[in-house]
């Protein structure tokens, strides 16, 4: 059912709120729409047909506005609550219809969740928060505090094990949420807008940790957002959802370059793409405008302003001006600063302007690809 | 008798709830008099073992017991109000009298407690219980204690057990209320968590659900502790001795002296025993950063006793 990369893979998922999801369920199956189950039936779809895997090690982001069945979605993987229709695999073994014995032991032991609102146990220090997970699964109190303080101290929380919720600020609260859901040692982490609460500038340095300790864990964790800004940042691959559907799955850089519909673009209003774009996706192929070295005399078309001269494995030798009579201009060690595919966007913006001729972009190997001339540097930046 | 008439049908049309009663409580008498003496034993076992404790304590050494105590549970202010309501008490010459009082107001207490958190917990848990329950604690709370005095004589005879009995139908409903009312307002998101990280249902209600309804909680025990008080005074006419009795037999003899000794005594009790339970309540709800055996009596003890070892291996080395 699934195949061996993929963590979790879900399959038709719906989620219908309200007392008659089997009358909603048929009219969704016979062709109705979300509007149209509502009118009749006062139904509330969450989630409409959603399908898609999640990689293992990825940081996978679903995103979208309010109500649009991204929290909703996130709480079918552990069934906080309950899907309607369809399944849900994790590492090939069907969530759904798990007996309640069994359910628990994947949430104590398969998935921690990390909460908007932080969710501590305002009774217990922070230590006793931290192990809360593993005191449920009935682990040793010596063992889960030794545990609870390794994971205190990856979230950088060393030396506040006997301080009480109240006492933390916002951002060392869900530090110590983040170390709760690590102390069991999950293989998938489940986050629910978990930094949208806090101000930007601690946002920025938890989203930053959170990149770091996956990089160190290379654990799963799907992440809950509304912010495109964080998505970009944190996410391998973002979902976004519209209406209880997903709309469209991919990297940053595919959503940005083909978004699937309206919905999706305007996510990305106002985003500075030069920052998740790279020279490779702008740079453009002109055959009339490369010459081959091994021709004598470069010829180039007329009406080509500069030509690019490579050598026979297509490594960039110069820029010729065709204006000053098709001679190669000299090699200039200086202008031939090297643009890569993979470079920002917005570091090519700089050396864009201060080039005559539009900017060569190589791979990593060296070989030319293409040119990113300035009307294409503004007219990606203008689209977005 | 006059014609049916529709403009006033109850002329006619009458049920006999009165007679109803009495002929169920005729029933109840003679078939399970057996039944009721069961539900005396546990009582009256429980309200002895409290009130011998109590009237074997002497006054003097139950004064600083309580004061250790609400030092040990609220600090050194309560212990001051503690010894002078206390010592109040036995000034006044109704010592005797208020430790009577005091172990029928622990004994409903207890029973009111054992009875009265379960069922907050089961009613937190099924609305249609709730709905069951809520008309019932209404009646228990509103209903003129004088009437169901009368059968619980008939069914229970008179003395300190039927009084412990009628004390809990009337204090038992704001600890139901309380506890119910807690329970539900623990935070959806602590809940959701607690899920998540795999919580059985008793987990649940042990290590997150209780101990957040905690104060609410003692709120319901406190007011169940200050009806119990109230109630001493009615239950007094079916024969329930302490403080009650006196206020009783003041009125009756119209000995305002009397009456006003016996009040004056359970005004204050309710002091001592109030401040007491609010104390205990605010301390669950904040967050104690010291163990409770760090502080008070206990915790002075025992750092006399830390202090005590080192200076030995000191000797020692």
């Amino acid at each position: 059912m699934s195949r061996a990369d993929e963590i979790i893979s879900v399959n038709n998922i719906y989620k219908v709120f309200g007392n008659q999801p089997g009358v909603a369920m048929n009219m969704l199956t016979s062709g109705a729409t979300k509007n149209e189950v509502f009118e009749k039936t006062g139904q509330v779809i969450g989630v409409f047909d959603a399908s898609f895997a999640v990689k293992r090690g990825e940081i996978f982001v679903i995103m979208g506005l309010s109500g649009s069945g991204k929290s909703t979605m996130v709480r079918l993987f552990n069934r906080l609550i309950e899907p309607t229709a369809g399944q849900i695999y994790l590492n090939g073994r069907e969530i759904t219809g798990l007996s309640d014995k069994a359910l628990l032991d994947v949430r104590r032991k398969e998935m921690g969740m990390v909460f908007q609102s932080f969710a501590l146990m305002p009774h217990m220090s922070v230590l006793e928060n931290t192990a809360f997970g593993l005191e449920i699964s009935g682990v040793s109190e010596q063992e889960r505090h030794s545990r609870a303080r390794e994971a205190l101290s990856q979230v950088g929380l060393a030396g506040q094990e006997h301080s009480y919720p109240h006492q933390l600020s916002g951002g060392m609260q869900q530090r110590v949420g983040l170390a709760r859901a690590l102390a069991n040692d999950p293989a998938i982490l489940l986050m629910d807008e978990a930094f949208s609460a806090l101000d930007p500038l601690i946002r920025h340095e938890m989203q930053g940790e959170l990149i770091r300790l996956q990089a160190e864990q290379k654990r799963t964790i799907i992440f809950i957002s509304h912010d495109i800004e964080e998505a970009i940042r944190i996410g391998h691959r973002i979902a976004i959802m519209e209406g209880g559907r997903v709309v469209q799955i991919g990297t940053p850089q595919e959503l940005i370059n083909q978004p699937a519909n309206d919905y999706v673009r305007t996510f990305f209003k106002g985003f500075d793409s030069s920052r998740v774009l790279k020279a490779g996706d702008v740079a453009s192929f002109d055959p009339a405008a490369v010459c081959r070295v091994n021709a004598k005399a470069p010829q180039f078309q007329l009406g080509v302003p500069f030509g690019y001269l490579l050598n026979e494995r297509g490594a960039l030798l110069g820029v010729v001006d065709t204006a000053a009579a098709g001679t190669p201009a000299p090699c200039n060690q200086h202008q031939l600063q090297p643009v890569y595919t993979d470079t920002p966007l917005h570091e090519v913006l700089d050396i864009a302007a201060s080039l005559p001729y539009p900017v060569p972009v190589l791979d990593r190997a060296g070989a030319f690809q293409g040119t990113v001339s300035k009307n294409q540097l503004l007219q990606t930046l203008s689209r977005h | 008798m006059s014609e049916f008439s529709l403009l006033d049908p109850f002329q006619y049309a009458t049920i006999p709830l009165g007679d109803w009663v009495e002929s169920t409580l005729k029933f109840l008498v003679h078939n399970f008099r057996d039944v009721f003496r069961a539900i005396r034993w546990p009582i009256d076992q429980v309200l002895n073992g409290i009130e011998f404790t109590l009237q074997s304590i002497p006054p003097s050494i139950g004064i600083i017991l309580s004061s250790l105590l609400g030092w040990q549970l609220a600090g050194k202010r309560m212990a001051l109000l503690s010894f002078v309501t206390l010592t109040l008490l036995g000034l006044i010459g109704v010592w005797s009298e208020s430790m009577t009082t005091l172990a029928l107001v622990l004994t409903s207490v207890f029973f009111c407690a054992v009875i009265g958190v379960p069922l907050g917990i089961v009613c937190a848990r099924s609305n249609r219980l709730e709905q069951v329950i809520r008309p019932l604690l209404d009646a228990m709370q509103t209903l003129p204690a004088f009437v169901y005095l009368v059968p619980v004589v008939m069914l229970f005879g008179i003395g300190n057990v039927p009084g412990v009995l009628v004390t809990i139908v009337f204090a038992l409903p704001p600890l139901v209320r309380l506890t119910n009312l807690g329970i539900r307002q623990v935070p959806e998101d602590k809940i959701e968590a607690a899920r998540a990280f795999g919580c059985t249902p008793r987990q649940m209600l042990t290590r997150v659900q209780l101990p957040l309804a905690t104060p609410t909680i003692m709120a319901g025990l406190n007011q169940t502790l200050m009806l119990s008080l109230s109630m001493v005074v009615i239950a007094s006419m079916i024969s329930v001795g302490g403080l009650g009795q006196m206020v009783l037999r003041g009125i009756g003899r119209l000995d305002m002296g009397l009456a006003t000794v016996g009040g004056a005594g359970l005004v204050l009790l309710a002091i001592f025993l109030d401040r007491l339970t609010q104390a205990m309540g605010a301390r669950t709800s904040a967050d104690p950063s010291l163990r409770w055996y760090q502080t008070g009596p206990v915790g002075v003890v025992l750092r006399l006793c830390d202090s005590a070892k080192p200076a030995e291996r000191r000797k020692t080395a």
